[in-house]
C-alpha cells in the first residue's frame, strides 16, 4: 500500500484533568476511501482508547457524529478523509456553540431545549380520524426538505447568531418549525408563525448561510427560514422590526428603484418608537459629521417607471 | 475590458467613497465602465423574503439591461454580487420559472433575460481578468509593512456554489490580492464570519457583538486595517465601531477599508481622492507611511 500517512490533530479535553482543551496529534495510515469516522474509530482502537466521540449508524441517518473538521462542522461518517487533508493534516474538534463534556462529545441539552420550544409535533384540528390523515404528493413536497433533518447539530454548531446569543432558536429548530407550519395536517400554522416571528425567531437569523452550507441533508435551514419569513409576511405577521424592514425595503425600492437608507432606518425602527429612534441618533450624527449620510433627497434610477409598473402590479395582487 | 457597472444602493448613499475608489481603480487599469443608471436595487435578500417573484423580476430586469448593451456586469458590493449570482442561478437552473419571470417582465417593461451574461465582483475581475502579475506591475506604491485583515462577508462565501472561490471553506483570494499590493495579510478567527449588519434593525445587541468580535479579532491578530469587499460589512464595522467598542470596553480604533480603496492606494491614488476622511474610524495613522 502506498504511504498515505495523515496527521490527525484532535482537540482533547478531560474535565477531570484539563483546565481547557488542547490538541493532540495522531499519525495514521489512512485506508483509501476511509471516512473520518472510521479513521477516528481506528485511532481509538489502535492508539488511544480514551478518545471520546459519539457515533452510531455510520450511515448519515442517526446524526450522532457531527464534529468540526478544519474549523467547519461536518458529519464524520459521510466525509472521506481524502476530502479534508490539508498539508498532510486533518484538524478535528467538537461541534461549536455547545459546552464540551469530553474530547469530541458536547452537551446537547440546549439544542434539545431549543427544539422543544417550537413544539415539534403535529397539532391537527378535530377528532382523530379512524385511519391516517392523508397528504397529496404536492402537500408533502412542501415539507419534504425539512423532514430530512437528522438533528445532527452541524447547523447549530456553525450558526453565527447562536455564537453571540444562545437564546436564538437556531437553524435546526426553525427548520423543524417549518416542517410543522407547512404540514397540511397541522392546524396551528398561524400561532406558530406568530411565535417564530417574535424575538429569538426567524428575524434574528443573520443570513450568514453557514447552516445550509454545513447541513449534510436536504434540510438547508436558511432556505426554510426564508420560506417562513415569506409566509409570515404574506399572512400579516408584521408587528416586528424584521417585517417592518422588509415592508420598508419593498416600498422604497418600488418607489425609487433604489433604497432610501435614511427612510428605511426610521421605517424599520418604527416612526413612533421614540427609544428606537433615539438609538439611531449617535450613528446618524457620526455619519453626518463625516459627510457620510445618504443624500437627504433620495435619488431615483433612470427609467424608474418600469420598476413602478412591476411594483404596482404586485400591490394590486396583494390586495 | 468593458463592464456594465452595477453600483448598488450603498455606493450611491452612505458609501460613496467606494464608488469613487472603484472608478479610480478601473481608470488606472484601463477597464472601461458603463454605469447602469437605470438598474434597480438587488433587494439585498430582503425583498425576496417578502416577495421572491418581485425580487427575481427586479434582478432579471437588471440582467436584461446589461445584456442589451452586450456587457457583463461588474458589482462593487459583496451583497449585490451574492444576491445577483443566486438569482441568476435560480433562473438558469429552472427554465419554467425563468419563462414565468420573463413573461411577467415583458408585460411591464418589454425586457427579457436571455441568460448570456457573466456577473463578477470587482476583486474577481482583478484576480481573474487582470491577473495578479499584471496588477503587481501596476503597483506604484507598494503597501509594504501594512498588515491587512481581509473580511470576506457572507455573500462572498456562502452558498459556495454561487461563488468562484477555489476553497470557500478556507479561501485565499483576498489574501493573494493583499500580497500583490505589497501588504501582509493577517489571519484571524473571524475572517469568514458575519458582520452583523443584516440584523442591525432587528437585534442591535447581537449585531454589535458580531461586529465587535470581528474587529477585536483582527486587532488581536495584529492588523493595522481591515479590508472588505462588502460596503454593508463596512457600514457595520466602521460606522458602529465607537458603539460596539464602548459596549466591549475596548479601545479598538481599527480602520475599515473597502477593497477597491486598498487597491487604489497601491496604484498611486492619493488618500484625498480615496475620501478616507469620510470614514468614522479614519485610517490616517495606519496609512501615514503611504
Amino acid at each position: 500500500m502506498a504511504n498515505n500517512k495523515v496527521l490527525f490533530r484532535i482537540q482533547r479535553f478531560d474535565p477531570e484533568k484539563d483546565e481547557k482543551p488542547h490538541d493532540q496529534d495522531f499519525e495514521i495510515e489512512v485506508v483509501p476511501g476511509a471516512t473520518i469516522l472510521k479513521t477516528l474509530q481506528r485511532i481509538r482502537a489502535e492508539q488511544d482508547p480514551t478518545l471520546a466521540l459519539r457515533f452510531s449508524c455510520g450511515s448519515a441517518i442517526c446524526g450522532s457524529c457531527a464534529m468540526k473538521i478544519n474549523g467547519h462542522a461536518i458529519l464524520a461518517c459521510k466525509t472521506q478523509v481524502s476530502e479534508c487533508v490539508k498539508d498532510g493534516m486533518v484538524c478535528v474538534a467538537p461541534i461549536g456553540n455547545l459546552k464540551i463534556l469530553r474530547d469530541l462529545v458536547v452537551d446537547l441539552e440546549p439544542f434539545w431545549e431549543s427544539l422543544g420550544k417550537v413544539k415539534p409535533y403535529l397539532m391537527p384540528a378535530g377528532e382523530a380520524p379512524d385511519k391516517e390523515r392523508p397528504q397529496t404528493p404536492d402537500q408533502f413536497g412542501t415539507i419534504d426538505p425539512s423532514t430530512t433533518c437528522i438533528l445532527c447539530g452541524a447547523c447549530y454548531s456553525d450558526c453565527n447568531a447562536l455564537g453571540v446569543d444562545s437564546t436564538f432558536l437556531g437553524p435546526a429548530s426553525l427548520a423543524k418549525a417549518h416542517r410543522m407550519i407547512f404540514d397540511s395536517r397541522d392546524a396551528q400554522d398561524q400561532p406558530r408563525l406568530r411565535e417564530v416571528s417574535e424575538r429569538t425567531g426567524v428575524w434574528d437569523c443573520t443570513h450568514c448561510g453557514e447552516c445550509s452550507t454545513r447541513c449534510p441533508t436536504e434540510t438547508k435551514p436558511l432556505e426554510r427560514i426564508e420560506e417562513i419569513r415569506v409566509q409570515a409576511m404574506a399572512d400579516g405577521h408584521h408587528g416586528n422590526a424584521g417585517a417592518r424592514h422588509a415592508l420598508g425595503f419593498r416600498e422604497t425600492v418600488g418607489k425609487r428603484g433604489l433604497l432610501d437608507e435614511n427612510w428605511l432606518a426610521l421605517r424599520s425602527v418604527g416612526f413612533f418608537n421614540l427609544p428606537g429612534l433615539l438609538g439611531l441618533m449617535p450613528v446618524g450624527l457620526r455619519m453626518m459629521m463625516r459627510g457620510k449620510m445618504p443624500p437627504m433627497i433620495p435619488h431615483s434610477i433612470d427609467k424608474v417607471d418600469e420598476v413602478k409598473r412591476i411594483f404596482a402590479r404586485f400591490e394590486e395582487l396583494r390586495k | 475590458m468593458k463592464y456594465a457597472l452595477y453600483t448598488g444602493c450603498v455606493a450611491k448613499g452612505a458609501g460613496r467613497e467606494l464608488l469613487a475608489a472603484a472608478n479610480l481603480v478601473c481608470q488606472k487599469l484601463g477597464i472601461e465602465l458603463v454605469e447602469m443608471t437605470d438598474a434597480a436595487c438587488c433587494g439585498a435578500g430582503v425583498i425576496g423574503e417578502d416577495n421572491p417573484l418581485f425580487a427575481d423580476m427586479l434582478n432579471a430586469r437588471t440582467f436584461a439591461l446589461a445584456e442589451a448593451q452586450g456587457l457583463d456586469i461588474m458589482n462593487i458590493c459583496g451583497t449585490c454580487q451574492g444576491v445577483h449570482r443566486k438569482a441568476q442561478r435560480k433562473l438558469d437552473n429552472d427554465p419554467a420559472y425563468k419563462e414565468r419571470v420573463n413573461t411577467e417582465l415583458k408585460k411591464d417593461t418589454g425586457r427579457e433575460y436571455k441568460g448570456t451574461l457573466k456577473i463578477k465582483q470587482i476583486y474577481e475581475v482583478l484576480l481573474q481578468e487582470v491577473g495578479l502579475d499584471a496588477l503587481r506591475e501596476k503597483v506604484v506604491r507598494p503597501l509594504k509593512g501594512l498588515k491587512v485583515a481581509p473580511f470576506y462577508g457572507c455573500y462572498a462565501l456562502r452558498p459556495p456554489e454561487v461563488n468562484d472561490l477555489e476553497d470557500p471553506d478556507d479561501p485565499n483570494e483576498l489574501e493573494g490580492l493583499i500580497e500583490a499590493l505589497g501588504a501582509t495579510p493577517v489571519d484571524y478567527p473571524e475572517r469568514l464570519k458575519c458582520c452583523g449588519f443584516p440584523i442591525m434593525m432587528m437585534n442591535k445587541d447581537n449585531s454589535m457583538k458580531l461586529a465587535g468580535n470581528a474587529v477585536a479579532g483582527a486587532k488581536d491578530a495584529g492588523a493595522d486595517v481591515i479590508a472588505t469587499p462588502c460596503p454593508l460589512c463596512h457600514l457595520n464595522l466602521d460606522s458602529y465601531q465607537p458603539t460596539f467598542a464602548s459596549k466591549m470596553g475596548r479601545n479598538l480604533g481599527v480602520p475599515i477599508l473597502h477593497v477597491p480603496q486598498l487597491v487604489a492606494l497601491a496604484l498611486g491614488v492619493s488618500k484625498e481622492d480615496l475620501r478616507v476622511k469620510t470614514h468614522v474610524v479614519r485610517p490616517t495613522g495606519a496609512l501615514a507611511a503611504f
